[in-house]
């Protein structure tokens, strides 16, 4: 019998290091965590008032507030910092928190190389935003930045280009250490096969990460060398093909898809099972079928490219590959439901959260077989449909996984409980405002409204109000997240016990440790008995 | 233009409201155009459509069924069962099933749409920023097809013109595409500059247009009518403001376009004399169609990424000097002279235009021959 970390902290008194200096040269997992955390948070907010310039010059037709190229930097910075700035950064804090506790590790297993992956980001963050305000604005490109037209912006492109090095090398070096922390320091006794789902999704992230980061890394390199250096990879007149630009891009791209969704699935594989109070259903079939999405990902990225003129058999090939996509994708939304299935529910906001996430999610899905279809998709490809489509995918998906998981472990961090009626009014005002937002943009797409323009033929009016009324909805609720989260930070609200949530000791080793849990080191030595106990 | 159209937020709400009665007057739903290949792309889309309802129906019937009879109030000692082989097999081989019942239509249609062999005309379609530019080679035809001038006035910066006024705002063109009905058209596509994608929803499909590239695609369209379509890739600042136009008429009716097109061009050929209004009219339209998004109809370009023109020191100083910047290109500004679609009278006019027009007043007519000797 050994001990958590609250006889641990007994023989050694030291807390946090006190000052400003502690957050700059931390090493501790649960400082580089928040630090994630409150970064992605930043970058939301910026991508997101980025949107919202887009939907308030949509909401009618007509130029009425930004010059089209002024639009065009905004769609490519709103996607690159969402991508890169938001939504990756707060999965990374979800790992650095939570993935040693979920596993009896002490820490992270590299934590100096935590702290340099965490502090490119800021960064590389601030060179990206600073492109808007040189000569000639940001790349306007789309966050695609396909060629020839990315090799058209002036003195952006190498800093653009810059930026999406550092924030691959962070995303590479983040992945590195989770790799490292799941295959060494877990406690005896947590097997492979023991370990939470969501540590499981994390590694197969890690692994996607480390595959395809310098893939796109090599693909934007070429565009510098094309620009500055006269080579041709991707000019015609010399030689080069634009279109192979396109397959590197999407050799990453679309497994940074999945790159975004799997940490969600895994949040969610933890959220389901404790407000369910059962057992994750089928949990060896879920680890599988993450796997193979993961594989998968790998072999249908021209799937973005059926109307670049591909050989007949080949887009056959990209058909018939996405299409199986669906098959594990099935196998874990019915292990989902299965999980609920005679369960006792209870619906506090990360459970609504992951419910939240089933719906948008299975909507996605669908719009995705229906897009997998190589002839139909001749209609849907670079219009409205795909962006409702990806939205649903990566905010419904992505972001409410985000959020399922934010309101699942805060009170373990913070050692309060959030304000639960605000968390539920938060979550019911961001799926409203999500559906009106995103939902019109289905039908947009299938009447013909192209993607990326920033005005459009008077039958399309309705349905953008719709949608800025929406965005305006979505966007102006998550500074009420701001505000449950500042609040929590400040250790207002009712002291939260160490499981929780009823029963949560049964989902998870980090329900053993006190709330908030030590800031070092939590575990000394690992109980195995606990920690196989949830099994 | 920047005050709030309430009528149209009105209606907006009470479309989100679900107020049936208004849907339709609003298209929600691709479009059933006048092809074969249009008719097949919608078919696969409905068919896709149910089937997901049908899953859907199954999935959050299963999930809101438990929402609602296994909440803790009403079923507080769960269950505890976690596997399920039989189960589990069943949940994978269905979805493979339903997945082959949709690739199986879905190889065949696709086969077909992509087989352009046998057609009867060809049309060659090449993407500019931001324009269109049609051949048709058999006929020795071509032309540049841009934004129509009213939809272009309206669509600046606040331009005090009510969109919903114009005529097929954003959708109508100068030149439409005129092509016969019932012919097998194929459509070889290709871009000038940076990557376009032709699509008219109509037809079904899009393709995108590549430099370095021929791509193909056909149609053979079985009803005469006006048929609007846009660009569908990014490809720069007026991505938006690249408006297709198809105007399928009877071969009666085509071959009497094709005739008169030959006519007129040949009156303009024999008209030999070169003048200054001639120029400046011809220079005109020139520059709307091809300098015009980049330098602004008034000539007045876009701070920090396309310079003005009136009273530039390119426009005012050594008219040699101009003209090696238009045909030579620099920067982000093509090598016009290298583009054979563009004759050397447009550009004599378009260069003798911008030096007398926006307030810039050198009183140089630039000739024809001085293109062409240069070229």
């Amino acid at each position: 019998m050994a001990t958590v970390a609250d006889t641990h902290d007994a023989h050694h008194e030291h807390g946090p290091a006190k000052g400003w200096l502690r957050w700059i040269t931390t090493t501790n997992h649960k400082d580089i965590g928040t630090l994630y955390l409150v970064f992605a948070m930043l970058m939301f907010l910026v991508g997101g008032a980025m949107a919202l310039i887009i939907r308030v010059e949509l909401y009618q037709p007509g130029l009425q507030w930004v010059d089209p190229h002024f639009f065009n930097q905004m769609t490519t910075l709103h996607a690159l910092i969402m991508v890169f700035g938001a939504v990756m950064p707060a999965f990374a804090g979800f790992a650095n928190w939570m993935i040693p506790p979920m596993i009896g590790a002490p820490d992270m297993a590299l934590p100096r190389m935590n702290n340099w992956s965490f502090w490119l980001l800021p960064f590389a963050g601030a060179l990206l935003s600073s492109t808007l305000f040189m000569d000639g604005g940001a790349v306007a490109a789309g966050w695609t930045l396909y060629p020839p037209l990315v090799l058209q912006m002036g003195n952006s492109l190498p800093f653009t280009i810059f930026s999406v090095h550092l924030l691959g090398m962070s995303s590479i070096m983040a992945a590195i250490n989770i790799i490292v922390t799941i295959f060494n320091l877990r406690a005896p006794g947590i097997t492979m096969m023991k370990m939470p789902m969501f540590c499981w999704a994390w590694l197969i992230t890690a692994f996607l990460l480390i595959l395809v980061m310098p893939v796109l890394a090599g693909a934007v390199t070429m565009l510098l060398t094309d620009k500055y250096f006269d080579t041709s990879f991707f000019n015609p007149a010399g030689g080069g093909d634009p279109v192979l630009f396109q397959h590197l891009f999407w050799f990453f791209g679309h497994p940074e898809v999945y790159i975004i969704i799997l940490p969600a699935f895994g949040i969610v594989s933890q959220v389901i099972p404790t407000f369910s109070r059962k057992p994750l259903f089928g949990k060896n079939s879920m680890v599988y079928a993450t796997a193979v999405i993961g594989f998968l990902s790998f072999i249908v990225w021209s799937h973005h490219q059926f109307t670049v003129g591909m050989p007949v058999p080949a887009e056959l090939y990209f058909m018939y590959a996405t299409m199986l996509i669906a098959v594990p994708t099935g196998v874990k939304v019915f292990n989902w439901l299965a999980t609920m299935w005679k369960g006792a529910l209870t619906f506090e906001t990360p459970m609504l959260h992951a419910l939240g996430f089933l719906v948008l999610f299975v909507l996605a899905g669908f719009t995705g077989i229906m897009m997998s279809q190589a002839p139909a998709d001749l209609y849907y490809h670079d219009n409205y449909f795909i962006v409702a489509h990806f939205h649903y995918a990566l905010v419904g998906g992505g972001v409410f996984g985000i959020f399922a998981g934010f309101f699942y472990w805060l009170p373990k961090w913070t050692g309060v409980k959030y304000d639960e009626r605000l968390g539920k009014f938060h979550f019911w005002l961001s799926f409203l405002g999500f559906n009106i937002l995103f939902m019109p943009q289905h039908f947009l797409g299938l009447a013909g409204m192209p993607r990326r323009i920033p005005d459009y033929a008077v039958q399309f009016t309705e349905f953008n109000q719709m949608s800025t009324v929406g965005a305006f909805i979505f966007g102006f609720t998550q500074l009420l997240l701001v505000y449950i989260a500042y609040k929590a930070i400040k250790g207002e609200g009712e002291k939260a016990g160490d499981e929780v949530w009823e029963g949560a000791k049964h989902h998870g080793l980090e329900w053993n440790l006190p709330s908030p849990m030590p800031y070092h080191h939590s575990f000394e030595k690992v109980n195995i008995s606990k920690a196989i106990e949830w099994e | 233009m920047i005050l709030f159209n309430l009528s149209r937020l009105f209606l907006a709400v009470a479309l989100s409201l679900g107020a049936a009665a208004a849907w339709a007057d609003y298209h929600v739903n691709i479009p059933v155009g006048p092809t074969e290949t249009s008719r097949m792309i919608y078919g696969f889309h409905m068919y896709a459509i149910w089937v997901c309802v049908g899953i859907g129906v199954v999935v959050f019937g299963v999930m809101f069924y438990s929402i609602i009879n296994h909440r803790k109030s009403k079923n507080p000692v769960p269950a505890s069962f976690h596997e399920n082989t039989k189960l589990e097999i069943i949940w994978t081989v269905i979805p493979v099933l339903i997945l082959i019942s949709l690739a199986i239509p879905a190889t065949k249609a696709l086969i077909k749409i992509e087989d352009t062999s046998g057609s009867d005309m060809t049309i060659k379609v090449t993407g500019y920023q931001w324009k269109w530019h049609y051949e048709y080679p058999e006929e020795g035809i071509k032309f540049f097809s841009s934004l129509d001038e009213e939809s272009n006035r309206a669509r600046q910066m606040n331009s005090g013109m009510d969109p919903e006024k114009v005529p097929n705002y954003l959708l109508n063109v100068d030149h439409p595409l005129v092509v016969p009905i019932n012919k097998k058209i194929r459509f070889m596509i290709t871009a000038a500059d940076v990557l376009h994608a032709w699509w008219v929803p109509a037809f079904g499909w899009k393709k995108d247009a590549i430099p370095g590239y021929i791509t193909a695609a056909w149609a053979t369209i079985e009803k005469p009518g006006l048929y609007r379509g846009q660009c569908a890739e990014l490809c720069g600042r007026d991505h938006g403001y690249m408006p297709i136009v198809v105007k399928a008429v009877t071969q009666e009716e085509y071959d009497a376009w094709v005739a008169q097109w030959k006519q007129s061009r040949g009156a303009a050929e024999a008209e030999g004399s070169w003048g200054m209004d001639q120029a400046m009219n011809m220079g005109k339209s020139a520059y709307n169609t091809h300098c015009a998004s980049c330098h602004k109809a008034d000539g007045s370009g876009i701070q920090g990424t396309f310079p003005a023109l009136a009273d530039s020191p390119v426009a005012t100083g050594d008219v040699d000097q101009m003209l090696a910047v238009v045909l030579e290109g620099k920067g982000m500004m093509p090598a016009f002279g290298q583009d054979e679609n563009i004759s050397d009278e447009s550009l004599a006019a378009v260069i003798t235009y911008v030096r007398n027009a926006f307030g810039n007043e050198s009183g140089d007519l630039v000739k024809p021959e001085a293109i062409a000797e240069l070229r």
